[in-house]
């Protein structure tokens, strides 16, 4: 198949639909919109749902119980309506239902502006609702690697049960790169893919088996019994750990002296400032989480070659997946940040600049 | 022996969990009888509340889903879409219907989502120990307005049937109350026409039980059905607010 040229929004949207995501819900809000207009465009060509909810709280919520029904659901929004999304994806993560959630990231806090930003990673990666629970985080770096996300994130809400977010942000969301859709479903395909969750999810009772009896919920009130559930839950969450890192790595070589860590459109412009260096004989590699839970901690520590003297953090924040850095790193080399706020992504010049300072 | 009552198989084997004298019981078997009248238990699908009923989901015998509060509308919006060959229903209280959840509950009526809706109004928040209620009273004393609702600092009681009747999409809207045996069975017809409604795909339908909550408002049951009828009545009017499908508009 040939490429398309298309935005990220866009791009993500239709990878949804061709992977099997019939129902949507979602608000609009700015950088997202494309993403929630290609929805109101393309849904109803496949005979799929799509729903402008009155608040971004009924769109999790919509999600929540199409879920329910082990049909293949998406919301979409940016940060401050990923905010509001938080209770529900909690009730989700709790109810152990697959659900896909794109945060297409903008500046905050508050209403902040509208331009890109990484500011989300904390709440993302580190809760965000309430409750002991762990929402698989996976970071795109270009308009590809977000639209191939769609259906990765489908396949692991399904595999675990468990709530999937893919963490973009307004340039990945905006801009246009050529895509190639690797696949599409088929009705029949989708149709059995729902097979899987039959032993628990709501579905008409065909058989009329009188002891027929699912239940939706996230509430245990006798706490020996929400104690139970909460271990089963780690256990399926240690699970993901074991099975599901991602990450990628750029330049790494045992004569890096500085090791980047970056992800999402930060990653981009540290290549851009690797490759400036290593035209100068300057060697710096850096590594890029993919899932940014589950970290990749132990690829992170391995990836400080013999000669790195300085670990370098580049956020288009102010440091947050720096903390799960230097837990990785566990004082084994001098760690250090430098990041862009307000909507503002860093240039190629600038990272040189910086990484250039540590070769003096 | 000859079986002249029995539960519904609509109903589990499970003990509700309601205080004594409550009418939340009496309004989950009408629901119930309903359902299994028009023979729907295997298609039958509904959403229980956060509020006293927060456990409904364990008495209906089919597949349920809990909501977060208020949300029950938008949950059971999410399930209709993907299982239109089902039929929902919500359960729902006063303070989980008409104050946390009032968006929820406005939006689904408005779109004429096809899901019928029960709502309990007695006038109080019952699980967290008899708070104010967006239906309580002017006057009436609750842990949070202990000396009385002041209408002026707080706001005059809300009317769910008559603020949802401004709405042009819902097909059915009905307050009927569970204070007498004889207004039970007028009860049980309204809910019977909601669940034939939903049964028929006909659209969004809402039925409000005016009832009581002997436990917080301190009243013996048989006194509260009389509180009731002098105080809630009079202000949250029994009636038909829209019925299409006999050409009340």
């Amino acid at each position: 198949m040939s490429k398309i040229l298309m935005k990220g929004n866009e791009a993500v949207a239709e990878a949804a639909i061709r992977a099997g995501c019939r129902l949507y819900f979602a608000y609009p809000i700015t950088p997202q919109s494309e993403l929630i207009e290609y929805m109101a465009k393309m849904m109803p060509k496949v005979n799929g749902t799509f729903l402008q909810a009155e608040s971004e709280v009924s769109a999790i919520n919509m999600v929540y119980g199409a879920a329910g029904c082990g049909k293949r659901v998406m919301t979409s929004s940016s940060s401050p309506g990923i905010s509001l999304k938080q209770e529900g994806i909690s009730y989700i993560a709790g109810a152990q239902l697959p659900a896909v959630i794109i945060n297409v990231q903008r500046g905050g806090p508050g209403l902040g502006d509208i331009q890109p930003a990484q500011g989300d990673y904390f709440q993302a990666v580190k809760g965000g609702g309430h409750g002991d629970y762990r929402m698989i985080v996976l970071a795109p770096s270009s308009v590809q690697e977000f639209a191939d996300m769609a259906s990765e994130a489908f396949d692991l809400a399904d595999k675990y049960r468990n709530p999937v977010t893919i963490l973009a942000d307004g340039m990945l969301g905006q801009m246009m790169e050529p895509v190639e859709f690797k696949e599409t479903l088929s009705d029949e395909e989708i149709e059995a893919l729902g097979e899987q969750h039959k032993s628990w999810c709501i579905h008409p009772n065909e058989d009329g088996d009188k002891k027929h009896h699912h239940e939706i919920n996230s509430l245990e009130i006798d706490p020996a019994m929400l104690e139970k559930h909460v271990e089963n839950l780690y256990a399926k969450y240690a699970e993901i750990e074991k099975n599901e890192v991602r990450y990628d790595t750029y330049n790494l070589s045992d004569d890096n002296e500085i090791l980047c860590v970056a992800w999402g459109t930060a990653s981009r412009v540290i290549k851009s400032a690797i490759n400036e260096l290593k035209a100068q004989g300057k060697s710096v590699g850096m590594i890029r989480p993919i899932t940014c839970w589950p970290y990749p901690y132990e690829a992170v520590a391995a990836a400080i070659g013999p000669k790195v003297k300085q670990v370098y953090v580049f956020e288009l924040n102010t440091g947050q997946m720096l903390d799960d850095v230097k837990i990785a790193v566990c004082g084994k080399a001098p760690v250090k940040f430098w990041g862009k706020v307000g909507g503002i992504v860093f240039t190629p010049a600038e990272i040189q600049q910086k990484l250039e300072e540590c070769f003096k | 022996m000859e079986v002249i009552a029995k539960r519904p198989e609509t109903l589990r084997n499970v003990p509700f969990t309601y205080c004594p004298g409550c009418m939340h019981g009496v309004a989950h078997r009408l629901i119930a009888e309903a359902i299994e009248d028009h023979g729907l238990i295997n298609l039958m699908t509904g959403v229980a509340p956060v509020g006293c009923a927060v456990f409904a989901y364990k008495f209906f015998n089919f597949d349920m889903a809990e909501a977060a509060h208020g949300r029950a509308p938008a949950v059971a919006t999410g399930m209709k879409r993907a299982r239109p060959e089902m039929h929902v229903f919500t359960y729902q209280g006063d303070g989980d219907l008409a104050a946390i959840g009032t968006a929820e509950i406005v939006h689904a009526a408005n779109r004429g989502e096809h899901l019928s809706v029960f709502f309990v109004n007695n006038a109080i928040y019952g699980m967290t120990g008899g708070q104010m209620a967006p239906t309580t009273l002017p006057d009436m004393k609750t842990t949070t307005s202990p000396y009385g609702r002041d209408v002026n600092d707080i706001g005059h009681p809300v009317r769910m049937c008559e603020m949802l009747a401004t709405l042009v999409a819902p097909y059915y809207i009905e307050r009927v109350s569970l204070l007498s045996p004889a207004e039970v069975l007028k009860a049980k017809k309204a809910v019977d026409k909601a669940i034939r409604y939903n049964k028929e795909e006909r659209g969004f339908t809402f039925i409000e039980f005016v009832s009581t909550c002997p436990t917080n408002w301190g009243i013996d049951p048989d006194k509260s059905r009389q509180w009731a009828k002098e105080n809630m009545l009079p202000f949250f009017k029994p009636g038909v607010f829209r019925d299409k499908g006999e050409g009340v508009e």
